[in-house]
């Protein structure tokens, strides 16, 4: 049924989800050997666009996390060679992976994200950003988070309970990124939902390498809960730490929550130009039903445990199918 | 069918199997649930970049050893040996390569019956075999803090629980292990082992005391011992116990990990244990599960070595320690230089009389993780993180563990400036954005190198003591009862920083950046 494509399957990279992307893409490539599909196999570096340019695949599937792989850098170099490419846009990357840009834009549409400010680690030496630091406690109020705006890993995502916390935190964070954000902490379940393109009418009979297909409407996957093993107010990093959590797919929720963190979740993917397939993650309040958006993956995990495929197997998607329909983003765009 | 080709970097394609994780799932022993890997140790699985000056391995420098010399003895064993190399060897290892053992034992003073030897495949299955003698799941293992990084992924997949316990300047200060061990017996549990390493520091006689009191196991893994630079030798556990018991026989309570990857080559992979007999048989037992023998080759190249001679008739293995002595002492003297250059007064090192690293301790306000990954990024230098010698993974965070063995000197003086550097941009930052009152005298030695166009005396440059630190972790360093495993294997190899295939050969190679 499916036409054979050429497939340049990117993963790894010197990122610091290196591990997870090259798993993601050890997942993807099975999937598309199954599939039919010829599988070029590159973990980027340096050879990554003579590579390209040499290979000429029909498409590139992209299983790249964090830095380069998803910012837009890669496929902004993507797009100069004319390889198309899995999943969103150098834009639309570059709004989710900065997430504080991604907030800005929420706030401005008016969807629900956690209070935050921005700062840039110049500002602190050029601009006395340091006696703006009170004025962000006092108005966000204690415990904060302090995250660095595009780190996807639990790396760098610091707890501070108290005044005298917050310049290590901050400087942990600047470790990683010379923008970070601050937020009001809040406690609550987290939730995942993700938003994949409908199937594409067409793709296969469009001729490699061109556009044309069109693109159906998104849809959200039932939502996941991502439960800490060992809940820890204090340990927020082990929150994310592989292995420290187990999933619930689809979430025990009410179904109008249910029904509201997918609503959430779209407008989210609309909003910020997002194609193809992107997680949104979500935070379900304690003690109310404030549903928080707290960020957006454009590249979201494709490993075994990752929340993608098990929110997409909920939903009757197989993993094989999974990938047909992300590769089928490639010429929907 | 295999479809795939390869690309830049990509050893194997994908294989057309399902792999999905469903399928075997229900497959994986429990305890792999425990064998979790990390963020930070994906971090520093990335430090082993050509481009990138390390002292994060644990190696030796192998480089030393003479080309010509290595020839002959391969050749003596291919020559000579042919047939024995060539077959499988008795689990508890060649009879020629435990006289090498008894010899390095005697080195260290300590005689030892060859018939409680068991040679093994590097020191590091040695802890992996008495874990796997010994400890159940929920066992429990007491441990300095911080420990060898290595054990911390092993005792993980046996389901240890362990018990760190933070050293002072005199090693495992022994007043903190008995109020751990009444804590422990006050819930019912014993730990099966205690497990050691002796620095050059500390003399061991107190923990054995201790020991004999309490009818405690101690593993004490001492690959090191052999590279002391100065100061008397401290006589080992092992021998100490001995000499208690008197009788001229071996020691009851202590199990001794040595090893040839120090003093000889990691890639030998030949290390043994000394142990009572009845535990030396479940390690036997053990070994034949995992590998059966130890490598006949590498076996008979070391008894090979071992008959060497220098031509003033001397033995050569010795000469050749004494030429690693002199190399790896100078290189800590540059290191303990570099670090006198480029460290605040508020850092702490230790001044080993031997081995092959120096744990070296930050202003609390700084997590040292974070630090590798900008020193990684921004100036292409790594160490370990102190994390990664607990086994909470998250005490020892303003730690960090830098190797000077391995590593020429003039990359350790650059290693070191360059990690003295984003430590002061952070110090710095961390004052400025306390609000802190400048004071000169932390940063003194960094103000020749501050940013251009950060004003003398301004606030960039400049952090204040006084402000309490912000430690980020609930539980204090080493507070004892830090149950948890940690790593796969993979992590392992991050650990310890094996070199990665494809920079295998380009480790030498200059850096110019
Ligand atoms: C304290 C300690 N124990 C054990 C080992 C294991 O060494 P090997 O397996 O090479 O003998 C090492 C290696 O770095 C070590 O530092």
């Amino acid at each position: 049924m499916n036409e054979e494509k050429k497939v340049a399957v990117l993963k790894g990279g010197p990122s610091l989800e290196r591990q997870v992307s090259l798993r993601s893409g050890a997942h993807a490539q099975e999937a598309l050997v199954r599939l039919g599909h010829e599988v070029l196999a590159l973990d980027v570096g340096p050879e990554l666009v003579p590579e390209l340019r040499a290979q000429q695949p029909d498409a590139a599937f992209i299983a790249l996390h964090g830095r380069d792989g998803e910012d837009g850098t890669v496929q902004a170099l993507l797009e100069a060679i004319g390889i198309p490419y899995t999943g969103s846009g150098p834009a639309a990357c570059a709004r989710c992976t900065d997430k504080a840009l991604a907030k800005y834009l929420m706030r401005e549409a008016g969807v629900p994200t956690l209070d935050f400010h921005f700062l840039r680690e110049p500002s602190v030496r050029q601009l006395g950003a340091a006696h703006a630091v009170a004025d962000i406690e006092g108005r966000l109020g204690f415990p904060l988070v302090v995250k660095p705006a595009s780190q996807g890993s639990a790396l760098g995502v610091k707890f501070a309970r108290a005044s005298d916390q917050l310049p290590s935190a901050m400087v942990g964070a600047f470790s990683y990124d010379d923008k970070i954000l601050i937020e009001r902490y809040a406690k609550g379940r987290d939730l995942a939902v993700s938003v994949l393109d409908g199937p594409a009418t067409d793709s296969t009979r469009s001729p490699p390498g061109r556009t044309g297909a069109r693109r159906a409407a998104p849809f959200a996957l039932p939502v996941v809960e991502a439960v800490p093993r060992e809940e820890d107010f204090y340990d927020y990093e082990s929150r994310y730490e592989i292995g420290m959590t187990t999933f619930v797919c689809p979430a025990e929720l009410e179904a109008d929550t249910a029904a509201r963190a997918q609503e959430l979740a779209m407008e989210v993917y609309t909003l910020l130009g997002c194609h193809g397939v992107a997680r949104v993650d979500l935070m379900l309040e304690a003690g109310g039903d404030d549903l928080w958006v707290l960020e957006i993956n454009v590249v979201p995990g494709l490993t075994e445990t990752s929340l993608l495929p098990q929110a997409a197997d909920a939903a009757g998607i197989g993993f094989d199918e999974l990938t047909a329909r992300v590769l089928a983003s490639a010429w929907t765009r | 069918m295999d479809r795939s080709s390869s690309g830049a970097g990509e050893g194997r394609g994908a294989r057309p199997t399902a792999h999905e994780l469903a399928r075997y799932e229900a497959l994986f022993a429990s305890r792999t649930r425990s064998m979790k890997s990390s963020a930070m140790r994906e971090m520093m699985a990335l430090t082993e970049r050509p481009d990138v000056i390390s002292l994060a391995g644990g190696l030796p420098d192998t480089t030393t050893f003479e080309p010509e010399l290595y020839a002959k003895l391969m050749s003596h064993v291919a020559a000579e040996s042919t047939a024995r190399a060539l077959q499988y060897g008795p689990t508890d290892g060649m009879t020629a390569t435990v006289d090498c053992i008894v010899e390095v034992m005697a080195a260290e003073g300590t005689l030892i019956d060859p018939s409680e030897v068991i040679v093994t495949t590097g020191g590091q299955q040695v802890i992996d075999l008495v874990c796997k003698a010994l400890i159940d799941p929920g066992d429990v293992i007491v441990a300095e803090a911080p420990t060898y990084p290595g054990a911390v992924p092993t005792f993980g997949a046996y389901q240890a629980e362990v018990a760190q316990i933070e050293m002072d300047s005199d090693g495992m200060p022994i007043e903190e292990l008995e109020i751990v061990l009444d804590r422990l017996q006050a819930r019912g549990r014993r730990p099966k082992f205690i497990y050691t390493i002796p620095n050059f520091q500390n003399p061991g006689g107190v923990t054995m005391s201790l020991a004999r009191r309490r009818e405690l196991l101690v593993l004490e893994d001492n690959p090191y011992g052999l590279l002391r630079y100065e100061g008397e030798p401290l006589p080992t556990l092992y021998s100490l116990d001995a000499e208690v018991l008197g009788s001229g026989g071996g020691a009851d309570l202590v199990i001794y990990l040595g090893t040839f990857s120090k003093i000889l080559s990691p890639g030998l992979r030949l290390g043994w244990a000394v142990a009572p007999r009845p535990v030396l048989e479940k390690l036997n037992l053990g070994k034949q599960g995992a590998d059966l023998c130890s490598s006949p080759v590498t076996q008979l190249f070391v008894a090979a070595y071992f008959n060497e001679r220098d031509p003033g008739g001397g033995r050569r293995w010795r000469a050749y320690l004494e030429q690693l002595k002199v190399l790896y002492s100078r290189r800590r003297d540059v290191m303990l230089e570099a670090l006198a250059d480029h460290f605040a007064d508020d850092a702490r090192w230790t001044k080993p009389q031997g081995g092959l690293f120096i744990w070296a301790t930050l202003d609390e306000r700084i997590d040292t993780t974070d630090l590798l990954a900008l020193a990684r990024e921004s100036q292409g230098v790594a160490f370990v993180p102190g994390r990664a010698a607990y086994v909470d993974g998250r005490s020892g965070s303003s730690s960090m563990r830098l190797n000077f063995a391995g590593v020429p000197e003039e990359d350790i003086r650059e290693g070191m400036r360059r990690i003295g550097k984003v430590v002061r941009e952070q110090l710095s930052l961390i004052g400025t954005l306390s609000g802190s009152v400048p004071s000169s005298r932390n940063l003194a030695r960094g103000a020749a190198e501050r940013e251009p166009g950060t004003p003398p005396g301004g606030e960039a440059a400049q952090v204040d003591r006084g402000v309490a630190g912000g430690g980020l972790r609930a539980g204090s360093p080493g507070a004892g009862q830090d149950a948890g495993p940690g790593g796969d294997d993979s992590g392992l190899a991050d650990v310890v920083a094996l070199p990665r295939r494809a920079s295998e050969g380009s480790a030498r190679r200059r850096r110019d950046r």
